[in-house]
C-alpha cells in the first residue's frame, strides 16, 4: 500500500467512524403513535421473569389499542440512574416504573406529566386509587407526579419451624422480644435476623421506620435536613446494634446488597427477615409458603416521647409518563389499561403485592396470609418516605452511612453513639 | 513498500521534468490537493472536538453552575453560581472537602502501588520470556488473558472470590489451609484497599508485559553479547544493558499507566457496587457518587476539573521532567 492509499484509508475509516457516532444517538422515545417504550422495575425473581410476566399483558394492550408496547425490565440498580438520564437528555422511555418513594425527586426534575384531575380523570379516576399510596405520588400540595401501580409495605417473616425449635411460641412484637428471640435462634452456625446491609435503599427505609418510632424526623418542615437528632442516632444504633450489640445477624450480612437475606432466610441459615412481598421471591427460592410466618413489624416495648406508631413505609411502585413522550395519549391509555381492576388483579396477584386501586381487591388471593398482612399494615400504621425532592439523595447518603457502620460492627469496630452520630453529621453535610 | 512506490513515483515525474508546457494546465488542481491534507484532516479535527474538547468545555461550564435535579432538564435554568461548587468542593474543613482530599489521597496510594506492582510484573516476564523456549508462546497468550477479558466480568468474578462466606478466596485460606481461623471481609473495610489493589494489578499488568516486551524486540542481541563478553552477569545486563534501552517504552509505558489508573472507574464500581467503602474511596466513584446519587452535578463537575487539572499538572511535570534529563543525556 503506497503512502496515497494509507492516507485516503485512514480518512475514509475516520469518516466512517465520524458517521457511526452521529448516528448512534438511538434509543429516541417511540416517534409513531402505534408504539410505546416501558421501563419496568424488577418486581419478580428475574428480569427474565418479569419480561414472561408481562408480555401477555402488553399483547393484550395492542390487541385492544392496536400500540405496540416494547419493555425493558431495568434492574433496581441502574433505575435511578436511568430516569435521571432519561429526564436530563429528554430521550429514552415513554412510560416507566418508579419506586414511589422517588416520586417528589423526579417531580422536581419536571420531566414527568402531571396527573391532575383532568389526566387521572383521563387514566380511571382519582376516587378509584387508594388515597396511601397516591400520597406517594408527589409532594403534598402539587398533581402528582405518578399513579400507583403496586402497593407493598414491609412485614415481619419468620421461619416456623426454627421457631418451634428454639421453644418460641409467637412472633415478636417488639423490638425487645425480636432481640431476644434473635439469640436464642443464633445457634449452630445459624442466625437470627438477616439484613441487606450493604444496600443503601433497603438500610434508609429501615432508617425511616425506626426513626419514626424514636419520635425523629428526616427532615423539617421547611423541607431542610435533620439527620443527626438525637432521635435519629437512636434510631439507626438500634438498627445497627441487631449486629454490633445483639449479635442476631451475620457480619457477612455486612456486604449483602443482592438480596442475599431473602436467600438466607429461604435456605433457613436465618430465622427471620424484614421484606416487603417476599413472598413470590421466597416461592422461586423453593419455600413453600406454609415454612414461614408473616407477622406485623415490631415496635419498640416502651416508645420516648413522640415516638409514632408507624412500623413500615408505605412502599410501592408508581408509573409514570415522561413528558418527552410523542404519543402522550398512548401512554396514558397505557397507564389507564396497567391500573384497570383486571390487570392490577392479575399483575398484584402474580407478584405478591397490593392492587393501588380499591376495586380490585375482592380477589381471595389478597386475602392471604402475607397479602392481610400488608392490607393491614398499610391502612394503619405505614407512613409515607417524606415526599421531598432530596428524598432520593437521603436514601443515598443516610444509607450508605449505615452500609459504613455494618462495615464497622461486622469488622469488630465498636458502634457508638458519638461514631453514629459523625456519620449522620458528615451525610447531612453532604446535602444543600 | 519502498520499491513498489518507487516505480510509479519515478514515471510520474517523469514527464513533469521534461514538459515545463504543462504546467499551467496543473494549476487547476492546484488549490485542490492543497485542500486535501485538510479534508483528510477533517474528520479526525470533527472526532477530537464531538469527543474530547466539546465535552471538557462542557464539564468546565456545568462546574459553574447549581445544577441539581431541579434543573437537569433544561440547563439554561440552573444558576450561574462562578466559584462557589469549587468553594463547596475543596473546602477542607467541611465534610465533603475532607472526603474528597481522603479520597485524593487513597488514589494516589492506589495509582503508585497499582502501576508500581504492574510494572515490576510486566518486566520480570517479559525478560524472561525474552529468550526462545519451549511453550513461550503458550505462556505468553496465558499471561495477556487478564487484559483480553471484559472488564466487567473478570472484575464481577473478583468480586465472587472475595464474598466472606461463599467465597474462594476465603474457602482456600481458611476452610482448606487453616492459615486464618476468622473469615476476613475482603470487599469491606480495611483489607478492601487491598483486594482492590491486587484486582487492578491483575488486571493492568499484561499491559505493561506487552509494552515491554514489544520494546525488549528492538534490543540488539549484540548489545548482550557484547557485554557478557566484557563479563557482565544478569543483573548488570539487566541494569546497563536492558533498562536503559527501554527507557523510551517505559517512559510513555508508566505515564499511560498512572493516567489510566488514577481515573479508574470501572474496577472499583463492578467490584464494590458503586458505593466504595473509604478504605477503598478512589476518587472517580467518589465523583460519581457526589453528581449521579445525590443528583448535584455542578459540584461533580468541579471535582472532575479540579482532577483534569491535577492530572495536567502532573503529566506536564511529568514530561518536563523526563525530556530534561534526556536533553543533558544528549
Amino acid at each position: 500500500m503506497s503512502r496515497r492509499h494509507l492516507g485516503i484509508f485512514t480518512a475514509a475509516v475516520l469518516a466512517a467512524a465520524s458517521l457511526t457516532a452521529c448516528g448512534g444517538s438511538g434509543d429516541d422515545s417511540a416517534a409513531s403513535p402505534k408504539t410505546l417504550t416501558y421501563w419496568a422495575s424488577n418486581q419478580g425473581p428475574s428480569l427474565e421473569a418479569d419480561k414472561t410476566i408481562l408480555q401477555p399483558e402488553l399483547d393484550k394492550f395492542e390487541k385492544q389499542t392496536g400500540i405496540k408496547v416494547t419493555i425493558e425490565v431495568v434492574p433496581w440498580s441502574d433505575l435511578l440512574n436511568r430516569l435521571l438520564a432519561a429526564a436530563a437528555s429528554g430521550k429514552g422511555p415513554d412510560v416507566v416504573n418508579i419506586g414511589n418513594t422517588w416520586s417528589a425527586s423526579l417531580q422536581a426534575t419536571g420531566a414527568l406529566v402531571e396527573f391532575d384531575d383532568a389526566t387521572l380523570q383521563a387514566v380511571g379516576g382519582k376516587d378509584r386509587i387508594v388515597p396511601a399510596a397516591l400520597a406517594a405520588a408527589g409532594a403534598p400540595g402539587k398533581p402528582p407526579a405518578a399513579v400507583p401501580l403496586y402497593s407493598m409495605a414491609y412485614s415481619l417473616y419468620y421461619n416456623k419451624k426454627a421457631f418451634a425449635d428454639a421453644g418460641i411460641t409467637a412472633p415478636p412484637t417488639t423490638w425487645e422480644q425480636l432481640a431476644e428471640d434473635g439469640k436464642k435462634l443464633s445457634t449452630g452456625g445459624k442466625w437470627g435476623l438477616a439484613i441487606e446491609g450493604a444496600n443503601p435503599s433497603e438500610n434508609a427505609h429501615h432508617a425511616f421506620t425506626f426513626s419514626q418510632q424514636y419520635g425523629g424526623e428526616w427532615f423539617d418542615s421547611a423541607g431542610k435536613p435533620t439527620f443527626d437528632t438525637p432521635q435519629n442516632v437512636s434510631a439507626i444504633k438500634r438498627y445497627i446494634d441487631f449486629m454490633a450489640a445483639d449479635k442476631i445477624t451475620n457480619p457477612s450480612n455486612a456486604e449483602y446488597a443482592q438480596n442475599q437475606s431473602v436467600s438466607d432466610f429461604a435456605n433457613g441459615k436465618a430465622a427471620m427477615l424484614l421484606w416487603q412481598s417476599a413472598g413470590s421471591n421466597l416461592k422461586t427460592q423453593n419455600m413453600p409458603a406454609d415454612a414461614y410466618g408473616v407477622a406485623p413489624v415490631p415496635f419498640l416495648a416502651s416508645p420516648p416521647a413522640g415516638g409514632k406508631k408507624v412500623n413500615s413505609m408505605v412502599a410501592g411502585i408508581n408509573m409514570a409518563v415522561f413528558k418527552h413522550t410523542k404519543n402522550k395519549d398512548g401512554a396514558l391509555s397505557f397507564v389507564k389499561f396497567m391500573t384497570s381492576d383486571e390487570e392490577q388483579t392479575l399483575l398484584n396477584k402474580t407478584y405478591g403485592s397490593l392492587p393501588a386501586v380499591k376495586t380490585a381487591g375482592a380477589d381471595p388471593a389478597f386475602s392471604a396470609t402475607e397479602q392481610k398482612n400488608i392490607q393491614e399494615t398499610l391502612v394503619t400504621t405505614a407512613a409515607p418516605l417524606p415526599q421531598v425532592p432530596e428524598e432520593s439523595t437521603f436514601e443515598t447518603l443516610v444509607g450508605t452511612a449505615m452500609k459504613e457502620l455494618f462495615a464497622d460492627a461486622a469488622s469488630g469496630k465498636p458502634v457508638t453513639e458519638a461514631s453514629v452520630k459523625a456519620k449522620l453529621t458528615d451525610a447531612q453535610q453532604k446535602m444543600r | 513498500m519502498a520499491t513498489s512506490t518507487a516505480a510509479p513515483d519515478a514515471d510520474r515525474r517523469e514527464p513533469r521534468a521534461g514538459s515545463p508546457a504543462r504546467k499551467p494546465a496543473r494549476r487547476p488542481h492546484g488549490p485542490r490537493r492543497s485542500l486535501l491534507p485538510y479534508l483528510l484532516l477533517a474528520p479526525a479535527v470533527v472526532l477530537e472536538l464531538a469527543v474530547h474538547v466539546i465535552p471538557m468545555v462542557v464539564g468546565v461550564w456545568m462546574s459553574l453552575l447549581e445544577l441539581t435535579q431541579f434543573h437537569i432538564r433544561d440547563w439554561s435554568t440552573a444558576p450561574f453560581i462562578g466559584w462557589e461548587n469549587y468553594r463547596a468542593t475543596l473546602d477542607l474543613n467541611s465534610a465533603a472537602g475532607k472526603e474528597l482530599l481522603h479520597s485524593f489521597w487513597v488514589t494516589l496510594a492506589y495509582s503508585v502501588l497499582s502501576v508500581g506492582f504492574a510494572w515490576l510484573l510486566g518486566i520480570s516476564a517479559a525478560v524472561v520470556l525474552q529468550r526462545p523456549f519451549r511453550g513461550r508462546a503458550i505462556l505468553r497468550a496465558l499471561f495477556l488473558t487478564p487484559y483480553a477479558l471484559p472488564v466487567y466480568a473478570a472484575v464481577i468474578t473478583w468480586s465472587f472470590l472475595l464474598q466472606r462466606d461463599t467465597g474462594l478466596v476465603n474457602h482456600v485460606l481458611v476452610d482448606q489451609l487453616g492459615l486464618l481461623d476468622e473469615r476476613p471481609f475482603w470487599l469491606i473495610g480495611d483489607n478492601s484497599f487491598a483486594s482492590l489493589l491486587v484486582v487492578s494489578v491483575w488486571r493492568n499488568w499484561p499491559f505493561a508485559f506487552l509494552c515491554l516486551m514489544a520494546g525488549l524486540q528492538n534490543v540488539s542481541g549484540e548489545l548482550y553479547e557484547a557485554a557478557a563478553i566484557d563479563g557482565a552477569g544478569f543483573w548488570r545486563r539487566l541494569r546497563s544493558v536492558t533498562l536503559p534501552m527501554l527507557r523510551p517504552v517505559n517512559l510513555v509505558l508508566l505515564l499511560v499507566l498512572f493516567l489510566w489508573t488514577f481515573n479508574d472507574f470501572n474496577t472499583p464500581y463492578v467490584l464494590f457496587g458503586g458505593s466504595a467503602p473509604e478504605q477503598a474511596d478512589l476518587i472517580s466513584i467518589h465523583i460519581y457518587r457526589s453528581s449521579f446519587k445525590t443528583w448535584d452535578f455542578g459540584s461533580g463537575s468541579a471535582m472532575s476539573v479540579a482532577l483534569l487539572l491535577f492530572l495536567l499538572i502532573v503529566s506536564a511535570a511529568y514530561l518536563l521532567i523526563t525530556n530534561r534529563r534526556r536533553d543533558d543525556h544528549a
